[in-house]
């Protein structure tokens, strides 16, 4: 087997003809990002079970942040619209305990608002937009064969400013009926649907205490208060209707109202209406000036601030659970970024060898981490968004993911990558060539 | 024309305790460009202490080194890496390569840190690795070549950028003669092409492909001797061929 030919092969490919290549033309200096990005890739690729563990931490993260936030806020969302529900910048005034016949009959007891109270502070405070008083008692009321009891207001129109109420069928009655005191009345959706179930109520007539009503509309639906009552298991009436024909009336209560509802002017200061309101009932039922206030005021707006008060809380809290969480994920970064950079010990001594600068090694490092973080806040986001939805779903509330979450849990991840790759990548930068070429 | 390396005093001392490891003392050597040098001495003599301050990996204790004429005591790491990157080709015993990544991937390694865009990086791979006569392994991971071709590819991966100096530490020492041959013969043909070659070794065999031959000892230079090379190629085409090329 000794062919020249061989001979020739071997001689060829031992020595080729000229393996010097020709000069090479200076590049730019420095590496580029892509090609950094594709190393960053490829080097946790290698690892894909690895990075994947260590991305959990901060897609847990991320992921709870996103649900969290987007849960916390539709429940939030929630309760301002029931707030809202009962009517926006609207005061109640409840009747302090009256004294009647110089016994105090405590909280609760017998009102001592009247319907004058209500006419007096929506003519000498400025502020006010409407005030109005009514009276709320539940009775029995019957439509044909059907019978149901619920709550029965009367009020004046006004009422159905201040509590933004609206008809659904029919109309709501007049100032001219109320005045009239004509006996109409307008059915929450809740009793007419008890009442009437899928049949128009409006023409019908029900009887309260014996009494005829013609249904002349129903009201829009409004569902639970924040304190969880159905507010459409009401009727409206007017006052006088009332007072004539279903509430009774005696010299002592003629003009007896449990409630006064005021809506200030939009854009006035809730607070200084209030003032006025309780120096002006302090004045009408002639309260000493060492004596405590005869009514109490109940700002609307203080409710929404307690939940407020309490979203916050609980948003802090979420943003701490949300802090561990990424800080215990960044320190599986760190963990594992060093564990990578004592494996490839060797590999950083040779492209320290080849011409690596210490930023060149320190930015493959710094990107790898960046990578590892994103990712998994990537994927945090995306299952987030899922948990989210699903529980929207569940709840019955519009998912409310705000932009600004998930710019912050992308951000908040890449620092996090950025912080805790920081330190083995500069470790990586500063290793000796020599030695680390010799690292088993 | 400047010398390629001219060292003066060159002595490089590690504290190890209280005691210090004088690696090397007062080396001074002026190397032309073009000559293949051997550097030779039993383990510890520090012949590869001076190849890693010659690569200008390591900074010297005392003495002066220029590389091509430019004083390279003094400069900043960035500087240090620049000459690496274009002035110098390391080959290793272990060869190095990164085990992941195919033979076309390790010689394009280099020309990353140079600033070249992946088409032309690819091409000028291509280029090397059809040099060191690999043209038809480029798809190939190191495990899939035998020890030669991985030395190969540590070659092309060496000439890559255009160097003008390769040095070479222990390169045959994990292959066997015939392939050791093979690979002197590369060195010899890249060395005529004119590039120069500082290789360490404590192989005569091995050394006596080199036009010149410095011998050290105990962290000095204590022979320095020109020779007429013995043609690797030569020797090789004289040995009884095998079935299997290197």
């Amino acid at each position: 087997m000794n062919a020249p030919g061989a001979i020739a092969r071997e001689r060829a490919a031992a020595s080729p003809p000229s393996p010097v290549l020709p000069p090479l033309p200076a590049g730019r200096g420095g590496m580029d990002l892509l090609e950094a990005l594709r190393g960053a890739l490829s080097a946790l690729a290698a690892n894909t079970l690895r990075s994947i563990l260590t991305g959990l931490g901060i897609f847990i993260g991320v992921a709870a942040v996103i649900a969290t936030v987007a849960v916390g806020e539709g429940a939030r969302r929630q309760v301002t619209a029931q707030i809202q529900s009962l009517g926006a910048n609207l005061l109640i005034i409840w009747g302090g305990s009256a004294t009647m016949g110089g016994v105090r009959l405590g909280a609760g007891g017998r009102s001592n608002l009247s319907w004058d109270d209500a006419v007096a502070i929506a003519r000498e405070v400025p502020q006010v937009e409407v005030a109005v008083g009514s009276i709320r008692q539940t009775f029995q009321m019957v439509a044909g064969n059907q019978n149901w009891s619920a709550v029965v207001i009367a009020a004046d129109p006004d009422y159905f400013v201040a509590h933004e109420w609206v008809p659904e069928e029919g109309r709501l009655f007049t100032a001219e009926e109320a005045a009239a005191a004509r006996k109409v009345v307008i059915l929450g959706a809740t009793v007419a649907e008890n009442l009437f179930g899928e049949e128009n109520p409006v023409g019908r007539e029900i009887r309260i205490r014996q009494t005829p009503f013609e249904v002349i509309g129903v009201m829009a639906r409004k569902g639970q208060n924040p304190m969880g009552q159905d507010q459409d298991d009401a009727v409206f009436i007017p006052y006088w209707t009332a007072r004539r024909s279903v509430m009774g009336a005696s010299r002592a209560n003629a003009r007896q109202v449990g409630t006064i509802s005021v809506k200030v002017h939009e854009g006035e200061d809730m607070q200084e209406a209030e003032e006025a309101i309780r120096a002006l009932m302090r004045q009408r039922h002639r309260v000493a000036a060492n004596e405590p206030d005869s009514v109490s005021i109940r700002n609307l707006s203080d409710i929404q601030a307690t939940r407020d008060a309490a979203a916050r809380t609980l948003s802090l809290l979420l943003a701490s659970v949300a802090a561990v969480s990424l800080l215990v994920g960044g320190i599986g970064v760190m963990n594992i970024m060093l564990v990578s950079v004592t494996e490839r010990t060797r590999e950083i001594g040779l492209r320290l060898a080849v011409g690596a600068r210490r930023r060149d090694v320190l930015a493959q490092f710094l990107l790898e981490a960046l990578v590892l973080a994103l990712l998994g806040g990537a994927a945090g986001v995306a299952a987030g968004l899922a948990l989210s939805h699903a529980v929207a779903d569940l709840a019955g509330w519009p998912v409310l993911v705000k932009p600004d979450a998930v710019l912050l849990a992308v951000g908040v991840s890449a620092l996090t990558g950025l912080f805790f790759g920081f330190w083995p990548a500069r470790r990586a930068a500063r290793l000796d060539p020599i030695a680390a070429l010799r690292h088993d | 024309m400047a010398a390629l390396i001219e060292t003066e005093g060159l002595t490089r001392h590690f504290p190890a305790g209280e005691e210090v490891v004088k690696a090397l003392s007062e080396v001074t050597v002026s190397i032309a460009p073009g000559e293949f040098v051997a550097a030779m001495g039993p383990s510890g003599s520090g012949k590869s202490t001076f190849l890693n301050l010659i690569g200008c990996l390591d900074r010297p204790t005392s003495g002066r080194y220029r590389l091509m004429g430019e004083e390279v005591e003094g400069l900043s790491h960035d500087r240090l890496a620049e000459l690496r990157s274009r002035r110098i080709g390391f080959i290793f015993q272990s060869f190095n390569l990164l085990p992941r990544t195919d033979a076309l991937g390790n010689v394009e390694l280099p020309l990353i840190y140079r600033g070249l865009r992946r088409r032309a990086r690819r091409e000028r791979a291509a280029m090397a690795l059809a040099a060191v006569g690999l043209a038809d392994r480029m798809g190939h991971r190191p495990s899939q070549l035998s020890g030669g071709q991985q030395q190969r590819v540590a070659i092309a991966r060496a000439i890559v950028g255009s160097p003008d100096l390769l040095l070479a530490d222990e390169p045959t020492g994990a292959l066997d003669t015939r392939t050791g041959l093979s690979i002197a013969a590369l060195f010899q043909a890249l060395n005529r092409g004119g590039v120069g070659v500082l290789m360490v070794t404590h192989d005569p065999e091995v050394a006596r492909f080199a036009s010149r031959v410095l011998r050290f000892r105990d962290g000095r230079l204590v022979g320095d001797a020109r020779q007429e090379p013995a043609d690797a190629a030569a020797l090789l085409a004289a040995l009884p061929p095998m079935d299997q090329a290197a």
